[in-house]
């Protein structure tokens, strides 16, 4: 009896080992007690499913390695994956459904905005917990929402600063062309308030959105190049979202509008973005994130290594042959991981104290920085880095900050907000 | 344009030229790049290597040519200080051009576009007195962009050397924009009006930056300026009108090319076949897939996949279109609202089929090297070799549809069951062979779109979606059961979407389209051709 037990723990010891090496078997583990249950709210289908599907995916991968590892407070994690499929008020009612019928201890999903502001209520109300890992406009703070992806002054400031630097070109011209819809629209409300404090008339800056699913760009790459002919060195600052990146670069490469003259920052354009792009014409655009896949530093290293071998094992369509990792995959793989040391912290899932056991949490980020959640604000402290498109597809880093910046929600660039509190509601700290 | 930036590097860098060709002389063929300049160049801070770079340029040779060459192709890498030009698998080093091992820990050195520009500006500078005169041309528009009065004596030089009569003119123009900033204000005032001939952009942005208050105070030369520009605007404002027609042309072909297919199924036969999308996006899979083949087996040829894709989507996209004929539509000819609901569901299998298959991201395909890029049609106006391809080539579908429709016999028998189904069947027509062959011809049709489509715009499992509305309306606003009506409706569309975006945006453009369609069809419920006579009640 004792020997069959010890053997039996033998073996689940090598099984967890061979797990976590890999990072590819099924969770095995000498977990006890009931699993936690965790949510994926990830679109798996629809518009957005070609950026979220890849979400749940290293969300399942690193449940999986925390489970080989012997779970959280001893207790298996179980996911419970669920499709919003790309509608807003679906997400609502799938967030309802995990957190009053699955009674999962906290959910990572949501891409844009808007999937986010629907489900916002029902965490309110229900007091769970989401963690948000995508980059974002900004003003908002919710006590129980984390942001793990950037705020404004983590991605799209530190962007317009180096176009506006020597190295970056000195831009004294800028289009905002983006997607219509609140991202956007709040970004380059921002952007155009920060200008103006660095002394760009209105006249410099052009504002331009297309539709959803936008795919002819002909028409705004023409006004882009009459517009760079009316004075000084012009940049573009994009906020496109979604697939009508790929038709915007190739007009802009057809057309010949080059990075050399007419520099075009992107802050939704990631490796997983430009994997359907021939990115030839595009090299020397820009980009900015708090990663990038080409960052050369350990702990990318084995990130990158375990994303590989847990996409080739799960056969993953796309990724097996040729696996990438981005920003919001990295986002979603700390926040994972803050939360499971927030609950360890707190020797309970119970929201409020994981809440409060999160502020200040720290980890060793793919990034290459220790990435530290603020003990206030909900948002995470993380390093931009700036990088130019290069042929494969992959960026060269040719700025980053010198360490982790902590994120201002609300943006000092929008009137009224000097008086809001950098606290959600109802958080005592 | 980073070049003009950094005029204290490049005015330096440009001084030196002339130093520079009596230097080239003595030092052609010879390795003098010291081990410290290449280090300089390759590694620290863009400021430190530009500088470097600009001090190995008062003695350059061709080991500097080489270096500026593979930093230029992103072929060098760094290890310990010492650079390697690394090119087909082969390390030699940067100092002395020997063949090395490459050392395990080299690493790539990262131009950013500042340096690039840099870059480009040495090679151009190295390039203006060469003896090809490609190479010459070249050069000089590379320089356009960097107007800087430094680069004065070498501009001059190369003047009086160039025999090229063309290019001399460029030349001056060149001259011209550097003296557009002289502190002598007739040279000021020649300079403006020897650019005011010019029809380019570039000169356009440099006037309009003299004319800042800071920059030209002179009222005289303001108001040449003022009068430059004039002309400048003159001559582009053309270009503009025409990049209007030309990107609606394309638009309408592109609708053209989505709606035709649908104007056999839908308009001849009847079908709301709401699945026409995914037999596009079959089409432009099966492109990535030809493209695929051709890039693993058949490499050298690569360029020309798209020609061998064509008939392939064609047939794929009309194989599934056969089989779905067979399978599913033909129970249910004469039942719209059940064709409707049914071929739906097909497109939700067939996306999720290909979502499952090649996964829910998109999957590059590549422009063959002679779509990519275009032709510089006027200073302001480049046409993109796609497109042109693809008006090109939505027409001549039109012609072989038009041709298959009305002059071979299958065509007739389409006609012949589409205006009258017994009539037709008591004469002996196989009535539902017919029907398979003319559904999977506007499957077919779709695919080709498809392969088109590939060329300008995303292939995931989602492209057929973006585009069944479209389709859609043009066959209904062209009049059902009119293949004219479709082209007219197609390049309607295309040219009146183009100039109201021009005007109010990309957003509002649409929406406007969209009311414009509402109100027509409400006007006109036939479209703009409806079908005459006893069919059109059939």
């Amino acid at each position: 009896m004792t020997q069959s037990t010890r053997r039996g723990a033998m073996k689940a010891l090598a099984v967890a080992t061979l797990a976590a090496v890999s990072g590819s078997l099924p969770s095995f583990a000498f977990a006890q007690g009931e699993p936690i249950k965790v949510g994926v709210l990830h679109s798996l289908s629809g518009t957005m499913a070609i950026s979220e599907t890849v979400l749940k995916d290293v969300a399942m991968m690193a449940i999986e390695e925390i489970n080989a590892k012997g779970g959280v407070l001893g207790r298996k994690l179980e996911p419970v994956v669920v499709d919003p499929a790309s509608n807003w008020p679906l997400f609502a009612e799938k967030a309802r459904q995990l957190v009053s019928k699955d009674k999962v201890a906290v959910t990572f999903g949501c891409w844009t905005s808007v999937s986010r502001k629907s489900v916002l209520p029902v965490y309110e109300e229900l007091n769970g917990l989401l963690f948000y890992p995508v980059q974002y406009e900004g003003e908002e703070l919710s006590k129980n929402v984390f942001y793990t992806g950037a705020a404004p002054n983590q991605q799209a400031i530190p962007a317009v600063e180096y176009l506006m630097s020597k190295d970056g070109g000195s831009a004294k011209r800028f289009v905002l062309l983006g997607t219509d819809y609140v991202y956007p629209r709040t970004t380059n409300k921002i952007l155009r308030s920060f200008l103006k404090s660095k002394g760009i008339a209105d006249a410099d800056i052009m504002e331009e959105y297309t539709p959803f699913g936008h795919s002819d760009y002909q028409t705004i790459i023409a006004k882009i190049k009459k517009f760079s002919a009316e004075g000084k060195k012009t940049a573009v600052i994009s906020t496109i979202n979604g697939d009508s990146n790929v038709p915007f670069y190739k007009e802009a490469g057809n057309q010949g509008l080059k990075a050399k003259d007419v520099p075009v920052v992107a802050f939704s354009v990631g490796e997983e973005e430009l994997r359907g792009v021939d990115t030839k014409p595009l090299v020397g655009h820009l980009a900015a994130w708090n990663y990038f896949m080409s960052l050369k530093n350990p702990s990318n290293d084995e990130f990158t290594k375990k994303w590989a071998a847990y996409a080739k094992a799960k056969n993953l369509p796309g990724h097996k042959d040729k696996p990438l990792t981005n920003d919001p995959m990295e986002a979603t793989y700390i926040g994972i991981y803050m939360w499971k040391q927030a609950v360890e912290k707190a020797k309970s899932v119970e929201t409020d104290k994981v809440i409060a056991a999160m502020a200040g949490q720290t980890f060793k980020a793919p990034s290459g920085f220790t990435a530290k959640m603020d003990e206030k604000n909900h948002h995470l402290h993380k390093p931009v880095f700036i990088g130019e498109i290069k042929a494969d597809g992959q960026f060269n880093i040719v700025w980053k900050t010198p360490g982790p910046v902590r994120a201002n929600p609300w943006s000092p660039f929008i009137p009224g907000n000097d008086k809001k509190k950098d606290v959600p509601d109802g958080k005592s700290i | 344009m980073p070049v003009s930036l950094s005029c204290t590097g490049i005015a330096r860098l440009l001084s030196n030229i002339l130093v520079i060709i009596l230097f080239s002389v003595i030092a052609q063929y010879n390795w003098a790049l010291s081990a410290d300049a290449v280090k300089a160049i390759t590694t620290g801070e863009n400021d430190d290597r530009i500088a470097a770079l600009t001090k190995a340029m008062t003695s350059p040779d061709e080991s500097l040519t080489r270096l500026i060459d593979a930093l230029l192709d992103d072929a060098v890498k760094i290890a310990d200080g010492r650079a390697f030009i690394v090119r087909d698998g082969k390390a030699i080093d940067a100092v002395s051009g020997i063949e090395v091992p490459l050392p395990s820990n080299a690493e790539d050195i990262i131009n950013n576009n500042r340096v690039r520009g840099e870059l480009d500006a040495a090679k151009a500078a190295l390039s203006l007195l060469s003896t090809d005169r490609n190479v010459r041309a070249k050069a000089i528009i590379e320089l356009k962009d960097a107007a800087d009065e430094a680069r004065l004596p070498l501009i001059d030089r190369a003047i009086a050397k160039e025999s090229d009569a063309e290019l001399k003119a460029k030349l001056q123009q060149l001259r011209a924009a550097m003296l557009v900033a002289s502190t002598d204000k007739s040279k000021r005032l020649d300079a403006i009006a020897a650019l005011a001939s010019s029809g380019e952009p570039s000169v356009k942005s440099l006037l309009q930056e003299r004319l800042q208050p800071s920059a030209e105070s002179d009222p005289e030369v303001r108001a040449a300026l003022v009068g430059a520009i004039k002309t400048i605007d003159g001559k582009l404002v053309w270009g503009e009108r025409l990049g209007v027609i030309f990107s609606g042309a394309s638009l309408g072909s592109i609708l053209l090319l989505v709606a035709l297919g649908l104007a056999i199924t839908y308009g001849l036969m009847g079908v709301i076949n709401m699945a026409h999308g995914e037999l596009m996006m079959i089409g432009a899979y099966t492109t990535y897939f030809v493209q695929n083949l051709f890039r693993q087996y058949l490499p050298d040829a690569f360029d020309f996949y798209i020609l061998a894709a064509i008939p392939v989507a064609f047939a794929v996209a009309a194989l599934v279109g056969a089989a779905l004929e067979r399978t599913v539509i033909r129970w249910l000819y004469g039942r719209p609202l059940e064709t409707l609901l049914a071929t739906w569901g097909i497109s939700l299998m067939l996306i999720q089929l290909v979502r499952s298959t090649f996964g829910a991201q998109n999957v590059p395909v590549e422009n063959p090297s002679w779509l990519s890029g275009g032709v510089a049609v006027m200073a302001n106006l480049t046409l993109p070799y796609n497109r042109i391809a693809i008006i090109g080539f939505a027409f001549f579908v039109l012609l072989l549809v038009y041709l298959l429709i009305n002059k071979t016999r299958l065509g007739l028998f389409v006609r012949g069951v589409t205006q009258n189904r017994t009539m037709a069947s008591c004469m002996g027509v196989n009535t539902a062979r017919i029907d398979t062959y003319a559904f999977a011809l506007g499957a077919g049709i779709a695919g080709l779109a498809g392969c088109a489509l590939s060329q300008v715009g995303n292939v995931g499992p989602d492209l057929g979606q973006s585009y069944i509305v479209d389709s859609f309306m043009v066959v209904v606003l062209g009049g059902v059961g009119q293949l004219a009506g479709t082209v007219y409706a197609a390049l309607g569309l295309g040219v009146l979407n183009k100039f109201l975006e021009g005007w109010t945006g990309a957003v509002l453009a649409k929406i406007f389209v969209l009311v414009f369609i509402v109100i027509f069809i409400q006007r006109r419920p036939q479209g703009i051709f409806a079908l005459k006579g006893r069919s059109a009640e059939a």
